[in-house]
């Protein structure tokens, strides 16, 4: 074995028992310090220069999963509101179903409002009912709260509904529990004012009033409202008095039509001048 | 004839927009005329000739649409056309102020025409207050959306009176 040969191996050998021994960590730190700061600046530059490469990639698809995330959010979005409106729907026909049961004697048709009268002087609704619906002229309207109006004009898929608070309507009603007559009639404000109530009779603010039936233009005993306040004069043949109706005009979404009600036609029982 | 026809669907439109959207939207008791404030701009565009046309039309679909015998709008758009046209031909160069000028007396007009003609129907209406939560609220919307409307009806003139270019 030549000589340089034998001097590696020794070196060698003694390297390794120093290395085990410890004896040549702090060589080793001295050694490795500037070569992993190197490496380490390497790494960093390397992995900086790889994500401005394969950034853009992540960017799209990033923003193709944004926006399919944006898009599944809305589509949840309008199933919520849908649903809502669902909810707030099967309330109402939970409480008109209510109502249907409370009158078992009356056939309903429901029926959405679709419209207003585009007149701001008279109080009509236009609903998604007609002819074609069984519905006719003078046909009682409702909903679970109480009287709405009645059907005025009908066409083949839907209908007006002139409503109590218009300022032509009268309705022959009844006080509970006095089961004093009186006549309601709307008014171009769109509330709703009671007269023609008698003068002994003795009323009180909170008194429900229901239809009478007189008159035939309406079923008896559906509710309209509450006596709000009573303006009595002695002076005065009858007395008269205002009222808070039970159903908000304002928000008709849904109503029934009472369609086996046939309102009786009075006029040619009312005299007219020059007939004997 | 296509001014004339376009008149139909823009009206049908309008009519379904007033009942459905326009009339839910009280102020107090009044609510704003879209067919008027369209009839009213389109009378007021120089190029149009068919200013008549478009009141029957609009007066047609709201006496449809409407509880009023159909008459009664049928005379306040007719008289506001009348105006409209009059008034065309002497403040021509300043069609915007025409605008809000005949939205104030159409309005007027039309509202009007219906009270009279409910109160001789027999139908109870205090003036004071009809004019108090009707009319001037209703007046106030009208001239609130007049400048839109007319914007709106000065594109669509152009679109269907396309002006003639010498070559």
């Amino acid at each position: 074995m030549p000589w340089p040969t034998i001097t590696l191996s020794l070196i060698a050998v003694g390297l390794v028992i120093l290395a085990l021994g410890g004896y040549l960590t702090p060589l080793s730190r001295l050694t490795l310090s500037p070569v992993i700061a190197v490496q380490t600046w390497v790494s960093e530059r390397f992995q900086a220069v790889q994500f401005y490469l394969s950034a853009p990639r992540d960017v799209a698809q990033l923003t193709r999963e944004n926006e399919s995330l944006t898009a599944e959010v809305a589509h949840l979005q309008t199933q919520i509101i849908e649903l809502q409106q669902q909810l707030g729907e099967f309330r109402i026909l939970s409480a008109l179903l209510d109502f249907a049961r409370a009158y078992p004697e009356y056939q309903y048709v429901g029926a959405s409002v679709i419209g207003r009268d585009p007149s701001p002087f008279v109080k009509y609704i236009h609903i998604n009912r007609g002819s074609d619906d069984g519905l006719r002229r003078g046909m009682p309207v409702v909903t679970q709260q109480g009287l709405v109006g009645r059907i005025s004009q009908v066409t083949a898929s839907a209908a007006l509904v002139q409503l109590i608070t218009d300022p032509s309507v009268t309705v022959n009603v009844r006080l509970e529990p006095t089961r004093a007559e009186a006549i309601l009639s709307g008014s171009i404000t769109g509330d709703i004012g009671l007269d023609l109530i008698p003068q002994a009779v003795t009323i009180e603010p909170g008194e429900l009033v229901l239809t009478s039936g007189l008159g035939g233009n309406y079923p008896p005993n559906i509710l309209i409202g509450q006596i709000t306040g009573v303006r009595s004069q002695d002076y005065d043949l009858f007395q008269s008095a205002s009222m808070q109706p039970v159903v908000d005009f304002s928000n008709l979404e849904i109503v029934l039509v009472i369609t086996n009600f046939q309102p009786v036609d009075l006029s040619p029982l009312i005299p007219t001048p020059g007939t004997p | 004839m296509i001014p004339v026809l376009a008149a139909f669907p823009v009206f049908a439109l309008l009519a379904i927009l007033q009942t459905a959207i326009v009339s839910r939207i009280p102020l107090l008791q009044g609510t704003a005329d879209l067919v008027l404030l369209v009839i009213i701009a389109w009378a007021l565009q120089e190029r149009v000739r068919t200013a008549w046309h478009w009141a029957l039309v609009g007066s047609a679909f709201i006496g449809l649409a409407s509880a009023l015998n159909f008459y009664i709008p049928l005379i306040g758009y007719l008289v506001t056309t009348a105006l409209a046209l009059l008034l065309r031909r002497r403040i021509w160069q300043t069609p915007l102020l025409a605008m809000f000028a005949l939205t104030l007396l159409g309005t007027l007009i039309s509202h009007i025409t219906t009270a009279l003609s409910l109160s001789v129907a027999g139908t109870p209406l205090p003036w004071l207050e009809t004019l108090e939560i009707i009319t001037l609220p209703s007046l106030f919307l009208n001239i609130l959306l007049a400048a839109p409307v007319y914007a709106i009806a000065r594109d669509l003139a152009e679109w269907l009176h396309p002006e003639a270019i010498q070559i």
